[in-house]
């Protein structure tokens, strides 16, 4: 009974984590590419450091941050994967959405100001650990995204 | 202030720099956030509790920059940067960091 239970309850997780994972990360990437393509028009730069500095009025700070969590399917996916190496294409996807999304927000709050451009843009990326801790697994990724809007 | 990441303010020519100025601060998860985000650990997607979190400590760590910049006499920080890491278990430090300097 006891090892039907320890078999039983992480399969269960494991199924739960697949498909809600799984769920949430589609409809994320639809809301991604939808408000990508909506926001076309004002360009994201990396530069603007060390170049002669655009002709603008006004110029201001802006951030998007966002924590993302791992699912189970997740986690259990690429436990495997270190076993046998090479890519571990659940996280590429979850890091992915991950800078998106906070390209997105920084974006959206400096096209409510009225941005033209945003410049030298930089993203910071950090892991905080999973509830077991000092473990090296990211339990979750979080990500900022940070540059200077013009207008 | 105006606070940018580059190296100048456009329109704007820098008179006087002030040197590095930065501000730090470092917050703990709390109980009820981590119940939450342990949950969501099994099903994936945001932890919004998380994501205040940071933004309410990066709010704190530009301010207290912005407090060392107002008291060089500095009317603007740029080429800021930020920076991130986890220094205890459950604790993130958020870091800000940054050039004062005087435009006119």
């Amino acid at each position: 009974m006891d090892i039907l239970l320890q078999i039983i309850i992480p399969l269960v997780l494991l199924i739960l984590g697949y498909l809600s994972g799984s769920y949430l990360e589609k409809r994320h990437y639809q809301s991604i590419r939808e408000r990508e393509r909506k926001m076309l028009h004002v360009p994201l730069v990396t530069f603007g450091a060390k170049q002669t500095l655009p002709k603008a009025h006004e110029a201001q700070l802006f951030v998007g941050t966002v924590v993302i969590s791992i699912d189970y399917f997740k986690k259990i996916s690429a436990m495997l994967r270190n076993l046998v190496g090479g890519r571990i294409k659940v996280y590429e996807s979850l890091l992915d959405r991950g800078r998106r999304e906070a390209l997105l927000r920084m974006k959206e709050d400096a096209m409510a100001w009225g941005a033209t451009q945003v410049l030298n843009v930089r993203l910071e990326t950090a892991t905080i650990g999973g509830r077991s801790g000092g473990s090296t697994d990211p339990g979750s990724v979080e990500v900022i995204a940070y540059g200077t809007g013009i207008r | 202030m105006i606070l940018t990441t580059l190296e100048g303010v456009p329109g704007k020519t820098i008179m006087e720099h002030y040197g590095l100025v930065q501000g730090s601060t470092i917050r703990a998860k709390h109980i009820g956030k981590d119940i939450m985000a342990g949950f969501k650990n099994i099903v994936g997607g945001e932890l919004k509790g998380y994501t205040e979190l940071l933004q309410d400590s990066r709010k704190e760590a530009i301010e207290r920059m912005v407090q060392q910049a107002e008291e060089l006499e500095a009317n603007a920080v740029v080429n800021i940067r930020f920076a991130t890491s986890s220094v205890a278990q459950g604790a993130a430090e958020l870091f800000a960091y940054g050039t004062a300097v005087k435009v006119e």
